[in-house]
Formats: structure tokens, C-alpha cells, sequence
């Protein structure tokens, strides 16, 4: 490394600078009231532990994204989380062991080997809430309300909502009795929608109801695809229906709630498939080709724990909402102070306005500043013997 | 950006063979690619526009939404792995077959054999499932110069009519992939542009099944 280089991060690591790391933080602390006002305790995970323990649940979907290393003191290894969903789920599981619904939240920086998006991060900072021990719709529903408010807190006001519930594709590829194989081909094609390739392997497979699957990868579109979906899964079996149904009571619930809302369904959409159990969700905004939210049911994760509970939850990215929103930025105010002196009425005063909330930058001696640099609207000045605050003449900044 | 549909293609062929398949979904090119200079052409419709790139850039301008839809060759989309993409409809146009070809007797030498391939990904992944090893060589083009200078044992490339492999004494070997070309979709642009981009679909679909 030349001394030039000295300054370089690795790619995708990124730190947060002045102005975005205050509004970071007042968004963090913004959320983390809003998720306390609904019930939401807030958990802190550690930065690190046993690989095991980190990539159960979420399984190999976590794997290839885990930063790896050995613990000098077990001889184990451990990972540096790339997530937090399986450490909430640990704790909830193993830790708290309460018997009622838990809620818990969470906000932090996590780690990825590989960014996952454009010019993508490896280092998001995630944030996002479980509800543990309930399972149906309105918990679902308080979830989904919860991550729709998230970003509406952060300024982003066009998000699309995307809806799809994994245990249709579940039980009708248990219906059509495929293998481990053919699930994870199918699966696999269909993630992509390549509907050339589903028709291919169909046609070889034959299957038992092969109409429904292939129908599956064309099920998406507004709210009314659940209509289509009643007609071309009908002969699917109750499971199926009770999925459908469960969509159609979420949908409606959502459109009281939020009549603007675009929302979008596709059955096909089985983003963590191997965790998940239920209905899923994430949400698009113009402009920006991948989510900038998601989350889903996944009611058997904490059985490696010990303990199975219905589960659902979603996580963001801050940063990313960050930089995608809009939202209002406190006026910089501020009072600028005279340095250090030997006079007690001048150092109560700078005390007693720092307790009001105010912000007091003190000049130092010797130096030159202009006040309004530093975001300074008003200066402490001795007029005859008192302590007065004046407006500050604004000067246009050099 | 939200209103505006953007399609990302390639010059040359599958340009040609795209374009009377966007007529029929009622979109023209106004200006020629062949002719113009522009990178990115206008259309009839003014909220859609093209965009001209390089056939194996396609699947990461729409996989990253720099553009909504796309044309991207089968053998373009298996390197790529088609991470964030759509590929919904298989357009049958400039079709040929993904091979290994080579000179028929020839034995490598070393007990893994060199294979010279632009399609980097996919000739591993190709050889592995066969349980063979091999060394692949990245190369960006003339392909079939590399086994008759000894700098491969064999090519893995895409294969239309043979008269270049023949001309130069190699032959088709074994048989990867057909190939032909999709329309490909961002998966964001598919769930919140879903109207549009459905009717498109639907249009493209009826006139390639008259084809």
C-alpha cells in the first residue's frame, strides 16, 4: 500500500459522515419511539458469535454472505453477523423463554461479504422488529402497518407494497409429489419467472397437477390476481385456499388502512424460501431496482433454539432509507460564545443554555471563526454588564 | 424516471430480430442505431426509450434497474445467473447452441485440460456437473484460434451455422445449451410497473407464437 492509499476503505465499507450521521441518528432514535410506543423492547444482539448458532434458521442463505473467523479461545468458529433475524430469534427462543407474544426490535450494523444491491454496501445498518408466539393475521397486519410507517418516518412516500405467502408453492409441489431435486429446480426457475423453463420441465416431469404450478409463475399483478388465482388454483386443496384467503384479508385491511398504497401480489415470490412459512412482503420505490424493505412469517425458526414459535418480522437498511428519503431537516441553530473567562455570570449563563436544549459552540482563543460556519443563528455578547443573546448578522459564508 | 420505460438491447442481430416483436407491442425506434450516434434512442412513445449496449452488459442494466427491460441471449443470462431479473418470455429469436467444440482427436495432454471460453461461469459449472476438471482460460474473442495455437485444448462458445469451427478443423463436441434470446425484467420494475409491462408482454407473446 502506498502512502497515498492510506486513506482507501474496502470496498462496500462505508462510514457515515456529517450531515447523513445526524440524520441517522435522529432517525434511529425516531424509530426506535415509534416501535416502543407499539410494545417493541429493544434487543442488542452481539457483533459477533458461533457460526452455529448464526447461520441456523436462515440457513445456507447466510452462509456465502458471513464473515468468518476462528475464536482463538474454543478453537470454534465464529461469524460476524450478517443479519440480525437468527440472533432476535436465539434470544427470544433460548433467553427470554417467555410464554406470551414477545416483540422485540432491533437497530445496528451488520456485515456482508458480498453487497447484495448496486454499488451496494457490505456494511448496512439494519433495523427491524419480530413478534414472536402469535400466529395469523393480526400479527401480520401489525408488522406490515409497522414497516409501511418506518418508511413513511423516513420521507419516502411512493413505496409499492409486495405481497406473497411461500406455503402456496409448498403444498403444491408436496401435491404434485416432486423430489428434492425438481422442488429446487423449479424453484429455482421460477424465482427468475422463466416460464420456457417451468414449461420444459413440467412437460418431462408430469406431475400430478401440473396446471397450477405453472400457473404460479403467472399469478402476479394487482390485488384482482387473487380472483384468477381462486379460478386457477382451485383444484389446489385447502391449504392453498386458506393462503389465498389469508392474502385477501390482509389486502383488504391494508386498503382501509392505506388507500394509496400501491399494492402488488405475486404467489411466484419466495424470496427465503427455506425459513419463511407464511405470508412475505417487501417494498419497492421508484427508481430503485431492488426492495428497500422485506420481511415475512417464519413460524419455525427458533426450533434449532429448543423452542418453535410463530414468528414474523421485517428488516431495513437506514442507510439506504436514508438516502432514499425526504425527511424534514431541523434548521441549524446554535449561539455562538465568547472563550474561556474569568467571569462566573458568563459560564452559568453557557450552562444554563446548554440545559434549555440549546447549542453553544464556545469560541477558541486565537482563532478566527465566523459563527454562521458553524451553524450559529445568535452570539452571546456582554452588553452593560448583562449576558444578552443577539441575533447574529448573517454574512454570506466564504 | 418513474413514468419513463426504458429497454435495454444490443446492436446487430438481436436488435433486427427484436424490433418487429416491439412493433407489435407498438414500439418504434425513431432513430437507426446503425446510423445514429446516440446511446440512447427514442421511440414513438415518448415515455419509452432504448437503450443501445454491449449484448453481455444487458442483464446488469436491468438486474440493477438502470433500465426496465431488456433482451439478453440464453448464453448471456446462464454466465450472468440472472440474480434480479425476470426472464419471463423466451422471444425465439437469434437462436444457436451453446457447445464444447474442438478438434475430434485430440488428446490434452495434461490430466486437466485447458478450455478457452468467454463464458467463464458457465463452462465450470458445465465440466464440474460432468465431474470433469478442467483449467478455463478468459478469452474476449476468436475463440477458435485458441486450440489451433495450443493456447487451450478445447473452446466452449455458441455455435450457429459450424462453417467457422469447420473451416478452421474443429467440430461441434458436446452440446451445453440451446440458446435463444428472453425478455428480461427487473424484478421491481415488474411489481410496480406491472400493467404496462404485462400488456407489452402479452403483445410480444401473441406476435412471436405467429412467427
Amino acid at each position: 500500500m502506498i502512502p497515498e492509499d492510506r486513506w482507501l476503505l474496502p470496498e462496500g465499507i462505508e462510514e457515515i459522515l456529517p450531515p447523513a450521521a445526524g440524520r441517522l441518528e435522529r432517525l434511529r432514535r425516531a424509530l426506535l419511539d415509534l416501535y416502543q410506543s407499539w410494545g417493541y423492547e429493544l434487543v442488542i444482539p452481539p457483533l459477533i458469535e458461533f457460526l452455529d448458532s448464526l447461520l441456523t434458521g436462515a440457513g445456507d442463505d447466510l452462509e456465502l454472505q458471513t464473515f468468518k473467523l476462528t475464536d482463538q479461545l474454543s478453537g470454534r468458529m465464529m461469524g460476524v453477523r450478517a443479519d440480525m433475524t437468527p440472533q432476535v430469534a436465539r434470544i427470544d427462543a433460548h433467553l427470554l423463554k417467555r410464554a406470551g407474544p414477545v416483540r422485540l426490535c432491533y437497530l445496528g450494523p451488520v456485515l456482508r461479504t458480498r453487497a447484495d444491491g448496486f454499488g451496494g454496501s457490505r456494511s448496512p445498518y439494519q433495523a427491524g422488529v419480530e413478534l414472536y408466539g402469535h400466529r395469523g393475521h393480526d400479527s401480520d397486519l401489525e408488522v406490515l402497518t409497522l414497516m409501511l410507517t418506518t418508511l413513511q418516518m423516513t420521507g419516502i412516500g411512493d413505496a409499492h407494497l409486495d405481497l406473497g405467502h411461500v406455503a402456496i408453492f409448498r403444498e403444491l409441489v408436496r401435491q404434485a409429489g416432486l423430489d428434492r431435486e425438481q422442488e429446487s429446480l423449479l424453484f429455482e426457475a421460477l424465482q427468475r419467472k422463466a416460464l420456457p423453463e417451468i414449461r420444459g420441465y413440467l412437460a418431462a416431469w408430469k406431475p400430478a397437477c401440473c396446471e397450477p404450478l405453472l400457473a404460479l409463475a403467472e399469478l402476479n399483478g394487482g390485488p384482482e390476481i387473487l380472483d384468477e388465482a381462486d379460478t386457477r388454483l382451485a383444484a389446489a386443496g385447502a391449504g392453498v385456499h386458506e393462503a389465498l384467503a389469508t392474502l385477501r384479508r390482509l389486502i383488504a385491511a391494508l386498503q382501509r388502512q392505506w388507500p394509496e398504497l400501491p399494492i402488488h401480489v405475486d404467489l411466484a415470490e419466495l424470496r427465503g424460501y427455506h425459513y419463511h412459512t407464511g405470508v412475505l412482503f417487501a417494498a419497492y420505490v421508484p427508481g430503485q431496482g431492488q426492495a428497500v424493505a422485506q420481511g415475512g412469517r417464519y413460524d419455525e425458526i427458533g426450533q434449532v433454539f429448543g423452542r418453535a414459535r410463530p414468528a414474523t418480522g421485517f428488516s431495513v437498511d437506514l442507510a439506504i432509507l436514508l438516502r432514499l428519503g425526504s425527511a424534514p431537516e431541523p434548521a441549524s441553530t446554535g449561539i455562538y460564545a465568547p472563550p474561556l473567562a474569568d467571569d462566573p455570570g458568563l459560564e452559568q449563563q453557557v450552562a444554563a443554555l446548554r440545559n434549555q436544549g440549546e447549542r453553544v459552540i464556545r469560541a477558541l482563543p486565537g482563532v478566527e471563526v465566523e459563527p454562521g460556519d458553524l451553524g450559529c443563528d445568535r452570539e452571546l455578547v456582554k452588553r452593560q454588564g448583562e449576558w444578552i443573546i443577539i441575533q447574529q448578522s448573517l454574512k454570506s459564508p466564504k | 424516471m418513474t413514468a419513463t420505460l426504458t429497454i435495454a438491447l444490443s446492436k446487430g442481430r438481436i436488435f433486427q430480430e427484436t424490433l418487429p416483436l416491439l412493433a407489435a407491442a407498438g414500439i418504434e425506434p425513431v432513430d437507426d442505431p446503425e446510423t445514429s450516434r446516440k446511446l440512447i434512442l427514442d421511440t414513438n412513445q415518448p415515455d419509452v426509450k432504448l437503450v443501445i449496449i454491449r449484448a453481455t452488459d444487458t442483464p446488469i442494466y436491468v438486474q440493477y434497474g438502470a433500465a426496465d427491460l431488456g433482451v439478453a441471449g440464453k448464453d448471456v443470462l446462464l454466465e450472468h445467473g440472472g440474480e434480479g431479473l425476470y426472464e419471463p418470455l423466451d422471444l425465439r429469436i437469434a437462436r444457436c447452441r451453446l457447445m464444447v467444440a474442438g478438434d475430434p482427436n485430440h488428446q490434452p495432454r495434461l490430466s486437466r485440460p485447458r478450455i478457452a471460453t468467454k463464458y467463464v461461469n458457465t463452462t465450470r459449472r458445465w465440466f464440474a456437473d460432468q465431474g470433469r476438471q478442467v483449467e478455463v482460460i478468459k478469452l474476449y474473442g476468436s475463440m477458435e484460434l485458441a486450440p489451433l495455437v495450443g493456447l487451450a485444448d478445447f473452446i466452449v462458445d455458441v455455435v450457429d451455422t459450424g462453417n467457422t469451427l469447420k473451416a478452421n478443423g474443429l467440430a461441434p463436441l458436446e452440446h451445453i445449451a440451446d440458446i435463444s434470446s428472453r425478455l428480461i425484467v427487473n424484478k421491481a420494475t415488474m411489481k410496480m410497473k406491472h400493467v404496462r409491462i404485462k400488456a407489452i408482454m402479452a403483445r410480444m407473446a401473441a406476435a412471436i407464437d405467429t412467427q
